[in-house]
């Protein structure tokens, strides 16, 4: 955990040797969780930090990023063939961040290309392994900051959720994940997807380390313009406890297509709840069965609109000689993206077409403000102070299992899309094991109250053992 | 196919086609259930946070320079990004 290392660190050891052990690690890895790692940079850093030791809330910390966060000279590929080899001249806000407050930048993780998935499959470097077991997906689309901090390969990780991308794979490989309110964590820096859905977040091995990670990078920035202003001190107030805390059970969020030993864990996560001085209580988000249709059309016609910019010209992949320029360009785009996210560019383009537009891109936006209404009934009005979810349906797949199918692929998102919809904060959290796989458990809260949810997760976590159970040595 | 993939600047090869109309077909089917709720009088939600226009003070800050702007371009020229003959 973060703050035993911060003591270390403190009391003398030495962040060189830490870097150094944790790239032994990752050179022979399996899991496949780096794209590509900043050796040169981070142990200039950690040399510094050890020759004359600076302050700050991660002080000579590694940490891993995700690989469509931009990151100052090293490689920010997303995954995909367009942008291999492209090294960005600047750093993202929370970059920025994390380098104010003394953490150590180790490299880049692997994802689903340009985080359109949820299993790291679609990544054009390999799929990453789930530590837990090597033939299954370790969830996606931050796939790979995921299993490398839940192997040891990284003491925490940066990711970014569109529409579960950091709480599936929490889910999948036993961690923590949270994906913050809208607005709460700047995007200046981050390779859009779909940008009124995605935020940044951090993935740890507890709650402590994501409120952590979180005071580091939330709050305002000028330069995305749909930042806002919060405060931000999450680590005060952490162990206030659950007593008298009101936590909704959405009833659509159990029950079919939801593997029985996840709803068990989860059951019995609201019974811990409730033994530590929570209730609980049924509510009802009616229009959930409508989420994943209208998160779909939303995010792939907005992708369809953000990578447009692929186009060779001022960075990324370019092909033989020049023809004319859409042909060219054409031509790129053609083999620089994979399937899946070809597949969404032109889905995207094909629901905003002409003739189209009201059928699909307007009509899921309007359901998109019930489903936010859903929320704001259950939570505010309705007095719950949390909602309680699994996040998966299942545990971790196999391999090759959903990939061909992409319809079934989708289908795996059912509980994470709708807060992405809503632009509420959610953290998944271990609450169980299924076969030796880790169960994933939803806190929902209300906009804002990233405070109320670490409160609740702590509670659990602290009256657990699951974060506790780590996977045997893979290496 | 190909008028979708032209709009979208994506060549879509012959072999590529068939895949991908199925499975446009099961996607769009699966979208279609949408068109059982009834949304007329429903305002559409472009964006979650309440924000209307973000002004600053319009005042000259630290920019990239040529060279690092430049530096990731596949084919440039005289300090320019070059592209393909547009006419």
């Amino acid at each position: 955990m973060l703050r035993e290392l911060k003591e270390e660190l403190a009391a003398g050891a030495s962040a060189e040797e830490k870097v150094s052990a944790l790239f032994s690690k990752i050179k022979k890895s399996k899991l496949n969780a780096y794209n590509n790692l900043s050796e040169d940079s981070a142990f200039k850093r950690a040399r510094e930090f050890d020759s004359a030791p600076w302050s700050g809330l991660l002080a000579g910390v590694p940490i891993a990023i995700k690989s469509c966060i931009s990151t100052r000279g090293i490689e920010t590929n997303c995954s995909s063939r367009i942008l291999e080899g492209y090294i960005p001249p600047y750093d993202a806000h929370v970059i920025e961040r994390l380098k104010e407050e003394g953490a150590i930048i180790i490299g880049k993780t692997n994802m689903d290309e340009f985080a359109m998935g949820t299993s790291t499959e679609s990544s054009y470097f390999g799929p990453t392994r789930n530590p837990w077991d090597l033939d299954r997906v370790p969830g996606g689309s931050s796939g790979g900051s995921a299993a490398a901090v839940a192997a040891g390969e990284a003491p925490c990780a940066l990711g970014s959720d569109t529409g579960g991308s950091i709480r599936c794979p929490a889910s999948f490989c036993g961690i923590v994940g949270l994906k913050p309110t809208y607005g709460l964590v700047s995007r200046y820096g981050l390779v859009s997807y779909a940008n009124s859905l995605e935020q940044i977040g951090p993935l740890t091995l507890s709650v402590e380390d994501a409120a952590l990670v979180m005071e580091v990078i939330a709050g305002h920035d000028k330069r995305d313009s749909t930042s806002i202003k919060s405060d931000v001190a999450y680590l005060s107030g952490l162990d206030g406890g659950v007593e008298g805390l009101v936590c909704g059970v959405p009833k659509e969020y159990f029950g079919e297509g939801v593997d029985p030993e996840v709803e068990k864990a989860v059951w019995d996560a609201i019974s811990k709840l409730e033994v530590l001085g929570a209730s609980w209580k049924e509510v009802s988000l009616p229009h959930t069965k409508y989420a994943l249709a209208a998160y779909y059309i939303i995010a792939m016609s907005e992708a369809s609109s953000n990578l447009a910019r692929f186009d060779g010209l001022r960075y990324g992949l370019r092909l033989g000689a020049d023809q004319d320029w859409h042909t060219t360009f054409s031509e790129i785009r053609a083999v620089g993206f994979g399937p899946e996210v070809k597949r969404r560019i032109l889905l995207g383009t094909y629901a905003l077409s002409a003739g189209y537009y009201g059928r699909y891109y307007l009509k899921a936006l309007k359901v998109r403000t019930l489903i936010k209404q859903d929320f704001e009934r259950a939570l505010s009005t309705g007095g719950a102070g949390v909602l309680v979810t699994p996040t998966m349906p299942f545990p971790a797949f196999k391999i090759g299992e959903r990939i061909e199918d992409p319809l079934s692929l989708y289908m795996a998102d059912v509980f994470t899309v709708p807060i992405n919809l809503a632009g509420v904060p959610a953290i998944s959290m271990p609450c169980g094991f299924a076969g030796g796989l880790p169960i994933g458990l939803q806190i929902i809260g209300r906009h804002f109250d990233e405070k109320t949810v670490f409160r609740a997760a702590k509670a659990f976590e602290d009256a657990t053992p699951y974060h506790e159970t780590v996977p045997k040595e893979v290496a | 196919m190909d008028h979708i993939g032209w709009l979208a600047s994506i060549k879509v090869a012959e072999e590529e086609k068939e895949g991908f109309v199925a499975s446009f077909n099961s996607v769009l089917d699966y979208f279609h259930q949408l068109d059982e709720l009834d949304t007329e009088d429903v305002e559409p939600t472009y964006r979650v946070v309440e924000l209307t226009n973000v002004f600053r003070e319009d005042e000259v800050g630290e920019s990239m320079s040529q060279e690092e702007s430049l530096s990731n371009a596949p084919r440039r020229e005289n300090g320019y990004f070059k592209s393909p003959r547009i006419v």
